[in-house]
């Protein structure tokens, strides 16, 4: 089965979108989120956009490691 | 064991058994080694001793779909392929027939474009296509067009072991001329069958002059397999099987390019399994590395070259892969499930 | 790639190890219950970084391993009927039923394609009017709204020769079922994806209702290591918690547009899941207002008897379990590989044998 991966979103057509994963294209149905624009980043799963990656929680989660690497010695 | 007689046998011939894999090498050894008596080890070319002269001949057949893909077609295919199998037996490629069994219908525009591309491969690769077959079927009976190739050539001086891979020693580098798992991708787009688009490009290429500048540094080689069906995986484990030694390889060191990383990752593919039609895994000395990897590096087909792995002394005649953690994991011969009609 | 790369960092990686080496002052051990998570945890070699009194447990996280030995039959059955085409995940192809696999039967001539998403079995089905196209719906709550949403499409562009026979499972019950069966567990670290769609609220209950801990995790090894961390610290606090660590795709309340569309196709029923046994409310059923894309309604299947086959030395189940570990089974990496699974944790890249035996089978 596939998996899910963050892809960007280059193209909107109506209910589905192209999305990229590290450059290949994808078809992605958007039939599961609302409001999705070209240049957002999605989850995508079987063919569908099922979530919105966000930005500030992924800077967030990163910066408390990157905190964590400084102490962990 | 499931060709050599009837009891357990297989009953039908699967698409697994076309892919290059542990089926495609059990089918190769039950069904036709054993009855044409053939022995091991099984290299990509025959050598044949003909009045003190070291010849190579080698055969293979084509039946990719599609036909035409992102940096090639079937034609081109066939002249690289046959071409590759004797210049990483150490010979110089020379000769090469081809057989067309065509579908009735086939356009004369679409035949126009493969010969035409094979004239043009042998000539840059150097070598003549002097004999060939020609029978057309109804429509139907085979897809579009199959071709099967021979080619021979003559050993260089000193090669003939290069095959074998009876000189690899512990201690000894893998060198690979550069990026796995383009020819599949290409090819995957070109189906359109799948919900993708890639800009990924076969590596189809004739290898024939990028070994002849290894094999001109007049180091040491000890051994040379071009990646195909099955890919770098199948490689490293029949390496291992052959010399009865244990293969390492980092995985952050094997060179995958970001497109085919993506759709790996999305279709829970593994890069080091999918079919190659450009690439050559070259075992040297450490010694020889740095001298062969300038070799390389001086050929197009070799720009982005890496030393990937070494062979170790464990008599445990398994790959395994150094993660990206750190940690490690088995690299087994594939099954064979990835894709048929590959190559 | 964004939002990759950054949480395969090896420093970040490195820093985690210690600070989990640190805090794991006692014993624990922690289930994960995806597919994804088995898979990720063993190609990244996670268990080998971890000290020795950190356990990770596999459970019923693959859909593909869940899947009982009935549903392949009933596909199989489906696919030897005039002008069918069955669409299906790749993985479920080589899945053994009691008498062959969709693959075998592909190879004898039946109409079976490999497919990457329901919407692609649409297509088919759009492109075919004369055949029935029939997609076999397998996988959590991660795949089934997008399952809904192409049933949905089908009626609304009146194709009507496209079928769905749903196998479709969720999650929770599942978990509920292995912790009141006995297995020792501390903590889960929760499905990444599935709560992307039903929120983190979903899961609420192992930490309300159960006492143990609850992460939901991503899938990048710092995102799991970080998840491990996380559980360890909610032990030794006493404090247990349904924390998000995948912030970045999970939130509380998930994707309530997608949980809309499951509800408008689907309704809980009773479902069998190898290894676990009939379970309430656990299964996906296509309800009345689409009973014309379900193939359970539309085609007579005559079904053979339940598990017919099964080999009793296959210890799948209690893998599933967290019963056993791959290594504990007769069969495996013996007599059960890759190429000739027995079970459906070896078939399935999701499952534990698979992932075992793909990287740990020398230790």
């Amino acid at each position: 089965m596939c998996l899910s991966l963050p892809a960007k979103v280059i193209e909107v057509n109506g209910d589905m979108a192209d999305v990229s994963v590290g450059g290949t294209i994808f078809k992605a149905g958007l039939q599961l989120l609302d409001d999705v624009k070209p240049g957002d980043y999605v989850l995508l799963h079987a063919g569908f956009a099922i979530q919105k990656i966000k930005e500030d929680e992924a800077r967030e989660i990163l910066g408390l490691l990157e905190e964590m690497e400084e102490q962990a010695d | 064991m499931h060709f050599i007689n009837t009891e357990g046998m297989d009953e039908f011939i699967t698409l697994n058994h076309g892919s290059g894999g542990r089926l495609t090498g059990e089918l190769i050894r039950e069904m036709f080694a054993t009855r044409f008596g053939m022995n091991e080890p099984f290299t990509d070319s025959a050598i044949a001793n003909i009045k003190g002269r070291e010849m190579a001949f080698t055969t293979d057949s084509y039946v990719i779909e599609p036909i035409f893909f992102p940096g090639g077609n079937i034609g081109k295919l066939a002249v690289c392929g046959t071409v590759n199998d004797l210049a990483v037996a150490g010979a110089i490629p020379l000769y090469l027939t081809a057989s067309f069994i065509i579908e009735e219908g086939f356009p004369v525009k679409d035949l126009i474009t493969i010969v035409e591309s094979m004239a043009q491969e042998a000539k840059n690769a150097g070598v003549k296509i002097v004999a060939g077959d020609t029978k057309v079927v109804e429509k139907g009976k085979c897809d579009k067009i199959f071709i099967t190739t021979t080619g021979a050539g003559v050993i260089r001086d000193g090669c003939s072991h290069i095959g074998t891979a009876v000189k690899v020693k512990p201690g000894d580098r893998l060198i690979i001329n550069g990026p796995v798992g383009n020819h599949s991708i290409a090819v995957m787009g070109a189906r359109k069958q799948l919900s993708f688009t890639s800009q990924v490009v076969s590596d189809c290429a004739s290898l024939n002059h990028l070994i002849n500048r290894v094999l001109d540094t007049r180091c040491e080689v000890h051994f040379m397999r071009d990646l195909t069906r099955g890919g770098l995986a199948t490689v490293l484990n029949e390496l291992s099987a052959m010399t009865g030694m244990g293969v390492e390889v980092e995985e952050d060191k094997i060179p995958v390019d970001e497109p085919v990383k993506g759709l790996c990752e999305m279709m829970g593919f593994d890069p080091l399994y999918l079919a190659n039609e450009g690439k050559v895994l070259i075992v040297v000395p450490p010694e020889e590395c740095d001298k062969v990897m300038a070799a390389i590096r001086s050929e197009p087909s070799g720009e982005k070259a890496e030393v990937i792995g070494i062979i170790t002394g464990n008599k445990n005649k398994m790959v395994i892969v150094k993660t990206l953690t750190g940690g490690t994991r088995i690299l087994d011969m594939h099954s064979g499930i990835q894709l048929p009609r590959i190559c | 790639m964004k939002y990759i790369d950054e949480y395969r960092d090896i420093r970040l990686i490195r820093a985690l190890e210690k600070t989990i080496r640190r805090e794991a002052i006692g014993s624990y051990i922690f289930m994960e219950v995806c597919g994804g998570h088995t898979a990720a945890i063993h190609r990244f070699g996670i268990p080998s970084l971890l000290p020795p009194n950190v356990t990770l447990l596999s459970g019923p996280g693959c859909p593909v391993c869940v899947t009982p030995v009935s549903t392949i039959d009933r596909t199989i059955e489906l696919a030897s009927q005039k002008d069918v085409i069955i669409t299906s995940f790749g993985d479920l192809i080589r899945v053994p039923g009691s008498v062959s696999s969709l693959e075998k039967e592909k190879a004898h001539g039946a109409d079976v394609r490999i497919v990457f998403s329901a919407l692609e079995a649409l297509e088919i089905a759009r492109a075919s009017k004369g055949k029935k196209v029939i997609f076999l719906g397998i996988g959590f709550e991660t795949t089934a709204p997008g399952t809904a949403a192409a049933i949905i499409k089908a009626k609304e562009s009146g194709i009507r020769n496209f079928f769905v026979l749903s196998a479709h499972k969720i999650m929770p019950p599942a978990m509920e079922a292995i912790i009141c069966d006995g297995t020792e567990i501390n903590g889960f670290i929760c499905p990444g994806h599935v709560s992307t769609i039903t929120g983190s609220k979903g899961f609420r209950f192992i930490s309300e209702k159960y006492n143990l801990g609850c992460v939901i995790s991503g899938f990048e090894p710092v995102d799991i290591m970080m998840s491990v961390l996380m559980l360890i610290k909610q032990v030794n606090n006493h404090k247990f918690l349904t924390e998000i660590q995948y912030s970045r795709a999970v939130t509380v309340e998930g994707n309530l547009k997608a949980q809309k569309i499951m509800d408008e196709v689907f309704t809980l029923a009773s479902n069998e899941w190898r290894g676990l046994g009939t379970i309430e409310r656990s299964g996906l059923k296509i309800n009345d207002k689409y009973s014309a894309h379900d193939a359970e309604k539309v085609f007579s299947l005559k079904g053979l008897s339940e598990n017919l086959r099964e080999n009793t030395s296959c210890l799948c189940g209690e893998v599933l379990r967290g019963r056993k570990r791959p290594t504990d089974c007769r069969l495996f990496a013996g007599v059960c590989t890759p190429d000739n699974p027995v079970g459906a944790c070896m078939v399935s890249a999701e499952g534990a044998c698979n992932a075992f035996y793909k990287y740990r089978r020398n230790g």
